[in-house]
Order: structure tokens, then C-alpha cells, then sequence
């Protein structure tokens, strides 16, 4: 336990977090209500993006439907709270239900190589898409669900949830990328026939970061639709939005977890401030984001450890 | 499972017994009922040249192919065909030859994986496993650089890592993949020291290399390959001896073609002058100087590793090297892979890099894109002269040719660009007796009957040596051998062997 500390305490990557972190603690005290609720989309967007990190950055699998993922999870707990459940069970039902969809995703689709994965992921977004549009009646279709409770009415609750939630769920994948499995997972990710030669059962592992991954995404998703009080295609399951999120954990940093959040963070605050440009905003992010992937690979977090030599 | 009697049996049992093993790859046979058996203490040597199978013996010992038939039994239990995770649970361990080390963990946190048990709620590593990985490398002599990067690693120290990673393991039959390659005389002791400690400490050990010189003084026995089947067993000096395995090592008869000799005098087209070429940490070339004449026939030979496809790669430009190469009096260096195809370098690859989804036509014409359409049919009708077996494939796709015809388009596409000089580096790699004759037939025309001047690359001295009016002998790197075909049997062969 105590190496496992020393070596959390020791990386520059948990003291940035720790900085950062405590920065945006006093936020509620110095912006508006109306910037606090876009931090709270963009927190939630961070968890998305961290657990698409753990997969791509270590399982070294490309997920290209984080959204099947957010989707079953935001979905299952939109369904359930119309029917009367509350809060928390929604919440509880909406990781289970994402870890069910990726179960079943993910069992098959590990057996694939190559890009045959990823497609395989992308997919299953257009099959979930396509489902709730057909039982419209149910899902809400193509308007959306609206949601019988929500988190909170008060924009400064919603935030420490968020935030609340995003930290919780970055300790969580951010300690397991540096324990033991999460070594057995680089392995896997980076030298399949290595990694299995010393004896690692890499389907076994890669299936088990999936289902992490899928749990916290799913968790995430139920979250934020009981934030926004509704869920719809075009916020939890549109390809679009997953791309959003592999942007975002690119954007921060490959195989940092906790770049993924700052990507988040970043994208859709640049998104808001760019706002003024209109329909140019999107376009202008969009060109950032692909000037960072083509020429800075490892991300702002890559650039923040290189810089301080911690490569 | 076992009863007290099976387990005895099991005791009793060579750690390692291979029966019967054969692999397929479609048509070809990699390895064709393959029998032997390494005991406790026990150091057994797998030789062969190139293309010889010896690899997927090793690849389907730990389960990264599965055998056609067969049986692998490691301690006992037939593991043939199991997954590779499994198999390496039962007591195999591989050390391989590339390294692919985790870059951002360091030395101690890579050899600590092997150590790690198979399982999912290891979330903290017991505290003696950084203990055991620690005096893992003392014992490999990596103690001194436990918190470095392995990016950071000489060439000798990074394969001390995978040995450490494979012995923390603890594994009972250990495959060491090419132990000796990229190391210096000195790293090679140490390493052979290394292997002999995994001797003394009872374990199986399977050394996978491509002669019988490097593994002599380690090997208790020696297991000879060639084209998929065992060829000689026995002693290292045994083996050695073996007529069989000097013949596919060495030739038979070596049929030396007489040559008109060449205007003396005439300078040369190609010169190499004392060119070196670093792979990360490991020497690849070390200051090789050759020179070839306007339309002569030079071969290079030398085993697998021995440099001879980096030596062809710095001449068509696609490695950084030092030193300096001519051609036609312009020295290359800094000219585009490009560029040099174009002044009429030719290389055709090892590996034929054939368009695998075009057919054997659209090869052919792909490459004769550049001349004017007369001259290119002109020469596509002489290349099926050449190679008639291809005019009767015109419309086969390449990839579901067999690897003769497949190697005869690749020279025929290096022919279709009308180089002054063709490289071709072992175009007889796996590939049956029948075919290298027809091979053999279609270099003899172009050597009568063109100017094209050749550069022939070869671990198969039979083949090799008759194509030649020089021979050059690379070894580790470096030239140890010049001279003519007629000399090298008496020269040359004890270095080669």
C-alpha cells in the first residue's frame, strides 16, 4: 500500500490534479451560475473521457462508441425514473445497464482485431440510435425523455455533484491505471503476444477494463441526464457526442486519465467562449483539436509533463 | 487429475516432449513431424537456416501458433493448441528476440509485471514482489539501472530485461529465441553464462539459432531443421559433421559456372566504402566496403542477421547510414529512396512487398507505369519469356499464388523497371528445390543475355555460388570474406558453418 502511495504522491501528474482541483473548489465563490452549469456538462464529459482513456490509452482498444455506452447508462435511468424509481436506483440501474450493453458488446467484438473492434463499437451507437427511434413510444423517440426528477433545482448543488463525481471517478481510474492490473493492461494493450507469453489472459483483462469503462460512462450518463432533466439522441447517444469525448481524452493526453478530464474541460469551455463566432465556433475548436492531435500527440498533459521532463 | 502414478510418470517425464509436431500454412509445411525432448538441466539448440521452421517450432511450443498434429507435453501435460497464457501458466517461458518493453514504466516496474500473478483484484503487489524483481536483476546485472526507462537502455541491457522478465517467471522450460544476436563478443559470454545458470538451476532450455557455431560451446545437443524437417540430431560436433546438414548449409558438389573473365581495368559501378548503420543500440553494419563491376554478378551470403538486407537497404537509400556509397561515380548519400529507383537501382525485397490484391498483370504494369506503352509491352512480353510460368497466372491474384510464383513476379516486377542494377535479397527464402531451379534458370538468361548488372543476397551458399563471379561472406556485421566461388569451400565454409 504505502509504494502504491509513495508513488501516487510522487507523480507530477496527481499534484497538477491536486492544483487544479482545488482551483475549481472556489469557483462557486467567482463565476456565474451560468458558467457553473456549463463546468457541470463538462465534468461529466470528463468522466466520459476518462474511461475512454482507459481503454485507449491502456487496453490500447479504440472505442469509437463511447456513446453506447453513456447511452444504456442514461437511457435505462430516464426509462426507470418514468416508471417511478427513484433517483438512486436510476443511477445504480443506468451502470448496470452500460455494463450489460458492454458485456455483450465487448465479449465478441475483443475476439476482433485491428480496426475490427472499434467498428464493431460504432456500430452498436447507430443500433442503439436506431432502437430508440423505432420504440418511440417508450424512449421519447427523437424528442427525447423527460425526466421526473432531477438532481437539483440550485446550479451550485449541481456543480458539487459533478464535481463531486468527476474526482471520485478520476481517483478511482486514475489509481487503477497505476496499480498492478492496470500494468497487466499496458501489457496487453502494447504486446499482445508478450503479455500472453508471461501468462496474462489478455481477453480476460481487456474485457475487464471494458466493463469499468462501461461503468463509469453509464454512471456518467445517468447523471448528467438527470441534470439536463431530459435525455435525447443528440446529447447522450449521437455519434457526434462520442466523438466529442475521443477528442476531449486525445486532446488532454493519451494514457494520463486525468488529461482526459482537462481535455473535457477545455473543449467545451473553448466551445462557450468561442460562442460569439457562431456557427464558426464548432469549426475553430474542432481546427484546434486537430492542430493538437497532428502535431502534439501527447496532449496538454503530455506537454505539461514533458516540459517538467516526466516523460 | 493425476493419481499417484501418473504424477510419478509425470516426474519421470523430460520436461519438454514435443511429438510428432507439424504446422501448415496453406499449402506450405513449416514444420513437418517434428520429435524431441529436453530434460531437466538439459540445454537443446534448434538450428536450421532461414525459412526452416525452426521459428514456428518455438511459436507453437508456447502456443502462439496451433499445430496441424501433434503433441507438445510440458511436464507431462499435452498442451498442444492451448492459448499462450495458459501455456506459460504450465511452466514455459520465452525470452524473444525484438523486446517490446513497457517505454514509460522503468527496468524494475518491467521485469515487477513478470512477476505479477493473473488476476483481476491485484490492485497493490505484495511487498515481496518488487523484492524478487530487484534481485532478478542483480542476477542479470541490470542492479545498477532499476530505475531507468528501457528507451533509455543499451541494445545488450534491454535483452537482459526480457531474460529477467522470463526468469521471473520462474518457468520450467525456457525458449530463447536467437540468444546471440546484435551482441558483442564480450555481452555474448555474459549472456552464454546467463544460459548456463538456467542449466544449473534444473531447467529445460530450447536455444533457437541459425547455426551450429554460436550455440556449440552451450548446447548439450543439437536439433537440425531445414524446409520443415528434422535433418541431423545429435552433439554440436556431431551435427557439424553431419553430411546432410553441411550440404544444405554449404552445398553439395558446389557447381561453380565458368565466367569470361571481365575487362580488367574497367572501374567499378557500385563502390561501398566503410559504411555503418546503428539500429537504435544494435550494430547492423559496421564499416562494409564492396564493389561491384559493370555487369558482373556479385553475391552477398551470410545467415540470417548477419546484415546483408540493412547493407541492401543503406544502397537503395531506405536506412540512414555512415560512410559513403557510389554509384556511377555520384555518391547517394542524401538522395531519396526515390531517386535512386529512378538512376536504376533496383532492390526486390525479402519479403517481395507484391501488391497482394492486384493481380499478377496489374503488378507488372503498376511498375512499368513510367515507360511508353510499346516499351512497356515490349518488356512484359520478355518477362514472360523469362518467367513463362507467370503468363499462364497473368490474371491469378498475387496473394494466392505459391511462394515460387509469388517470388518470380517480384523479379519479374524489379525487371519491369529496367534496372542497370538488381538487388534481389533471398529470393530462395522458403521456397522448394524444384522452384530454385527454375529461379536459377531465369538469373543465368539475364546474365547472358542482358548487361544488367546483379546483387544476389543469400543465406543459401548452393544457390548463391553458382550465380556469382564474386562472393562476399557477411558475418555479424561485418565482411569477413572475399574471393572467388571457387575458393570458398576451402576458405570460407568453416566460418559459415
Amino acid at each position: 500500500m504505502t509504494d502504491t502511495l509513495r508513488g501516487l504522491l510522487g507523480s507530477r501528474q496527481v499534484w497538477i490534479a491536486l492544483v487544479l482541483a482545488a482551483a475549481l473548489v472556489t469557483l462557486p465563490w467567482m463565476v456565474s451560475a451560468y458558467i457553473l452549469g456549463i463546468l457541470t456538462i463538462a465534468y461529466y464529459f470528463g468522466v466520459f473521457a476518462m474511461s475512454w482513456d482507459l481503454l485507449f490509452g491502456f487496453a490500447n482498444e479504440v472505442n469509437f462508441g463511447p456513446t453506447f455506452l453513456i447511452g444504456c447508462g442514461a437511457y435505462a435511468a430516464g426509462l426507470l425514473n418514468a416508471h417511478g424509481a427513484p433517483v438512486w436506483a436510476c443511477l445504480i440501474a443506468g451502470g448496470a445497464a452500460a455494463l450489460l450493453g458492454g458485456v455483450v458488446l465487448a465479449v465478441p467484438a475483443l475476439r476482433l482485431s485491428g480496426p475490427y473492434f472499434g467498428l464493431a463499437t460504432l456500430v452498436a451507437v447507430l443500433l442503439l440510435q436506431q432502437f430508440i427511434v423505432i420504440f418511440a413510444s417508450t424512449t421519447g423517440g427523437e424528442i427525447g425523455l423527460t425526466m421526473n426528477d432531477i438532481l437539483s433545482t440550485e446550479p451550485i448543488t449541481n456543480y458539487w455533484y459533478a464535481l463531486g463525481f468527476m474526482t471520485a471517478s478520476g481517483l478511482v481510474l486514475f489509481t487503477l491505471s497505476r496499480s498492478p492490473v492496470g500494468l497487466i493492461l499496458q501489457a496487453s494493450g502494447q504486446d499482445r503476444i508478450g503479455a500472453s507469453a508471461l501468462g496474462f489472459n489478455i481477453v480476460k483483462h481487456k474485457l475487464a477494463a471494458f466493463c469499468i469503462s462501461a461503468v463509469f460512462s453509464g454512471l456518467a450518463g445517468a447523471m448528467l441526464v438527470f441534470y439536463l432533466g431530459t435525455a435525447s439522441v443528440g446529447t447522450v447517444v449521437d455519434v457526434a457526442v462520442g466523438v466529442q469525448v475521443i477528442i476531449a481524452a486525445v486532446l488532454g493526453g493519451r494514457r494520463t486519465i486525468l488529461g482526459a478530464a482537462i481535455g473535457s474541460i477545455f473543449l467545451i469551455l473553448a466551445g462557450e467562449a468561442l460562442r460569439p463566432l457562431g456557427q464558426l465556433s464548432t469549426f475553430v475548436v474542432s481546427g484546434i483539436a486537430l492542430l493538437v492531435i497532428l502535431f502534439f500527440a501527447d496532449g496538454l498533459m503530455g506537454l505539461l509533463l514533458h516540459r517538467r521532463g516526466d516523460t | 487429475m493425476l493419481d499417484a502414478r501418473g504424477s510419478a510418470a509425470a516426474a519421470a517425464a523430460p520436461l519438454l516432449a514435443v511429438q510428432g509436431l507439424t504446422k501448415r500454412y496453406g499449402g506450405l509445411v513449416a514444420a513437418k513431424d517434428i520429435t524431441f525432448q529436453i530434460g531437466a538441466g538439459e540445454i537443446l539448440g534448434l538450428i536450421g537456416p532461414n525459412g526452416s521452421g525452426k521459428s514456428t517450432v518455438m511459436q507453437v511450443i508456447m502456443g502462439i501458433q496451433r499445430p496441424n498434429a501433434g503433441a507438445v507435453r510440458v511436464r507431462g501435460v499435452d498442451v498442444a493448441g492451448w492459448p499462450s497464457h495458459r501455456i506459460a501458466q504450465q511452466g514455459v517461458g520465452i525470452v524473444f528476440q525484438h523486446s517490446r518493453p513497457l517505454h514509460r514504466q522503468t527496468v524494475l516496474e518491467n521485469i515487477m509485471l513478470g512477476l505479477l500473478p493473473d488476476k483481476l483484484l491485484k490492485l497493490v503487489a505484495d511487498r515481496h514482489v518488487r523484492e524478487r524483481a530487484r534481485a532478478i536483476a542483480e542476477r542479470v546485472g541490470l542492479g545498477g539501472v532499476l530505475d531507468r526507462k528501457p528507451g533509455t537502455l543499451p541494445f545488450a541491457d534491454l535483452r537482459r530485461m526480457e531474460l529477467a522478465k522470463a526468469i521471473a517467471r520462474d518457468p520450467k522450460v525456457v525458449l530463447i529465441d536467437e540468444p546471440f544476436a546484435g551482441l558483442t563478443a564480450s555481452e555474448m559470454d555474459s549472456f552464454a553464462r546467463l544460459v548456463a545458470d538456467f542449466r544449473a538451476d534444473g531447467r529445460a532450455v530450447l536455444l533457437v539459432d541459425h547455426n551450429v557455431k554460436s550455440l556449440a560451446a552451450l548446447a548439450d545437443r543439437v536439433f537440425a531443421m531445414y524446409l520443415g524437417e528434422r535433418i541431423a540430431e545429435g552433439t554440436a560436433e556431431e551435427v557439424t559433421r553431419d553430411p546432410t546438414v553441411r550440404r544444405v548449409y554449404l552445398g553439395g558438389g558446389i557447381d561453380v559456372a565458368k565466367r569470361p573473365p571481365r575487362a580488367a581495368g574497367d572501374a567499378p559501378i557500385l563502390q561501398v566504402e566503410n559504411v555503418s548503420v546503428l539500429y537504435g543500440k544494435a550494430q547492423a553494419l559496421e564499416g562494409v566496403s564492396l564493389h561491384v563491376h559493370q555487369g558482373e554478378s556479385v553475391s552477398v551470403v551470410g545467415l540470417n542477421g548477419a546484415g546483408k538486407t540493412t547493407l541492401f537497404n543503406a544502397i537503395s537509400g531506405l536506412v540512414p547510414y555512415n560512410g559513403r556509397i557510389v554509384w556511377n561515380g555520384e555518391e547517394l548519400h542524401g538522395r531519396s529512396a526515390a531517386a535512386i529507383a529512378r538512376s536504376g537501382i533496383v532492390q526486390c525485397p525479402e519479403t517481395r512487398e507484391l501488391f497482394g490484391d492486384l493481380d499478377v498483370r496489374e503488378n507488372l504494369d503498376l511498375a512499368g507505369q513510367h515507360l511508353p506503352a510499346p516499351e512497356a509491352s515490349r518488356q512484359l512480353e520478355w518477362l514472360y519469356l523469362l518467367f513463362p510460368r507467370l503468363r499462364d497466372r497473368e490474371r491469378q491474384i498475387a496473394r494466392t499464388m505459391s511462394g515460387g510464383e509469388q517470388q518470380m513476379l517480384a523479379i519479374a516486377r524489379s525487371l519491369m523497371m529496367r534496372p542497370k542494377l538488381l538487388i534481389l535479397d533471398e529470393p530462395t527464402l522458403g521456397l522448394a528445390p524444384v522452384i530454385l531451379e527454375q529461379i536459377s534458370n531465369a538469373l543465368e538468361q539475364l546474365r547472358s543475355t542482358t548487361s544488367i548488372t546483379v546483387l544476389l543476397g543469400e543465406q543459401n551458399v548452393t544457390f548463391a555460388l553458382p550465380h556469382a563471379d564474386r562472393i562476399y561472406v557477411l558475418d555479424h556485421a561485418r565482411i569477413v570474406w572475399e574471393g572467388e566461388p571457387s575458393c570458398f569451400a576451402a576458405e570460407a565454409a568453416a566460418t559459415y558453418l
